[in-house]
């Protein structure tokens, strides 16, 4: 299962309290813990990336094992320390003033 | 005894205000999505308790809320607002051509018959529809695509589809308007759409006389028992038509200033029309500081200022395009909030005013439900 940390506002749209876990078919990407996310928590679609374009939203930012991932490509391979659930992918409301 | 509910939105939050049909005493429920902006609450008028709110973020943006509960209870619904088929392009700031790109729900307007349809007008400017209580959406393309769309062009505040106006006597006929594009009327449920522009002078943006697209139509209202006759906000301008948007006149008349963004009609009387004069299009705040509402008994031309109760020193907030309604309680019940985050009340059809809340985020909307 993978570990992911929501931002405070998806947490509580999604109803949900701490972290969530998913379940990841492997290779494990940004774009297939989003996939899963979105099936499991279907408030969530289009909240953390966009539902045309499905880019990332431009706050948004994916932090794994003290590295930023948001301008990886989504499907590029997570550390195995998140595969193996070790490590929480961070989903980051990004500093945007206001 | 009959009480009125009232949905505010503001820039950080939803809340839910209740009142028995006195007035005086208020309960406040909220903030609902905290944190996020909301630009838009209102409730079906066949079932009351069914509310639809636009909740929206620019980390996260757009979610439609539902509740079934008079605002109690909320769950997220559909937030999917694909315009139809290619979405091609239109004018940009520099006059060349811009893609066509979601951003947010402006406003919510439920059926008038059935509880599960409600209409959305959206940024970047496109009208869609959900029959199923907001689970899915669906553009009307009519509207884009009357011929001129590729023109439209955004405000400084963007190139959102702010009123939706439903005819409660020629049914089928919804009047929509949209910031720095103008004001157009379907006769067909949203199937087409044509621009109702006849009247309006935009003269240095817009030297073409004639121009039937480029107008910055602020709001619309009408009273539900004449239709025909509705009344405009405009950047420049408060006016009227009395044939469903086939002309339009100016009765801006006496007004200290002829800009602002809401306007309201009583709910009893259809010549009764409320402003909020704004000074000039960059200060957007009331003209010497004092907070006044004009009030014309006449449909216009004639305006009285009511100020009991209102801040008439040093008031420096402006009133958007949503943030004014009615009630339809005998007497009748007048609500508008401002971006200072105050909501005034009137229950005597504007002569005093209250402070109903001093403390909200900058207000976006407000709109009144009267309950049995």
């Amino acid at each position: 299962m993978i570990r992911v940390v929501l931002p405070a506002p998806l947490r509580l749209l999604a109803g949900v309290d701490g972290e969530v876990q998913v379940a990841v078919a492997s290779p494990v990407t940004v774009g297939g813990v989003l996939d899963a996310l979105e099936a499991r928590f279907p408030p969530l679609r289009g909240t953390i990336r966009d539902h045309a374009s499905g880019r990332r939203r431009p706050f948004i930012r994916f932090f794994a094992c003290g590295q930023d991932h948001s301008h990886v490509a989504p499907g590029a391979p997570l550390p195995d320390a998140v595969v193996e659930g070790a490590e929480p992918l961070l989903i980051i409301g990004a500093m945007a003033g206001g | 005894m009959s009480h009125v509910r009232l949905l505010v939105g503001t820039r950080k939050g939803a809340f839910v205000m209740t009142s028995d049909d006195a007035r005086e005493r208020w309960d406040i429920q909220g903030p609902h999505f905290a944190g996020w902006e909301v630009y838009h609450v209102k409730g079906s008028p066949v079932r009351p308790e069914r509310l639809y709110a636009s909740q929206t973020s620019g980390w996260f943006g757009q979610v439609i809320q539902r509740s079934d509960d008079g605002g109690a209870t909320w769950q997220p619904v559909g937030n999917q607002f694909a315009y139809d088929g290619v979405a091609g392009t239109h004018q940009w700031y520099d006059g060349t051509q811009h893609p066509w790109e979601f951003k947010r729900v402006w406003h919510l307007e439920p059926s008038l018959d059935d509880p599960d349809t409600v209409y959305a007008g959206v940024e970047d400017a496109a009208l869609f529809r959900s029959t199923d209580g907001g689970q899915s959406w669906q553009e009307l393309p009519g509207l884009r695509n009357h011929g001129k769309g590729h023109l439209w062009q955004p405000g400084a505040g963007g190139m959102g589809l702010h009123t939706i106006l439903l005819d409660p006597v020629h049914r089928g006929r919804m009047y929509i308007a949209i910031s720095a594009a103008g004001v157009f009327r379907s006769d067909d449920s949203g199937a087409s759409w044509r621009p109702v522009t006849r009247g309006l002078k935009s003269q240095y943006e817009l030297p073409d006389p004639d121009a039937e697209v480029g107008h910055c139509v602020h709001r619309l209202a009408l009273h539900r028992s004449r239709p025909d006759t509705l009344f405009m906000q405009k950047h420049w301008d408060v006016l009227r038509t009395d044939d469903g948007g086939g002309v339009w006149r100016e009765v801006s008349g006496n007004l200290p200033s002829d800009f602002g963004f809401a306007i309201a009609v009583h709910a009893h009387e259809p010549d009764t029309v409320y402003v909020v004069p704004i000074k000039s299009d960059s200060e957007h705040f009331p003209p010497d500081g004092r907070l006044r509402v004009y009030r014309s008994r006449s449909g216009g031309t004639e305006w009285e200022a009511l100020t009991a109760g209102l801040p008439q020193a040093h008031c420096y907030v402006n009133v958007l395009r949503g943030a004014m309604s009615v009630d339809s309680l005998p007497s009748c019940g007048v609500y508008f909030g401002t971006t200072g985050g105050q909501v005034y009340a009137s229950a005597d059809s504007g002569d005093t005013w209250t402070a109903i809340a001093r403390d909200f985020p900058a207000v976006l909307s407000v709109e009144a439900q009267t309950l049995p």
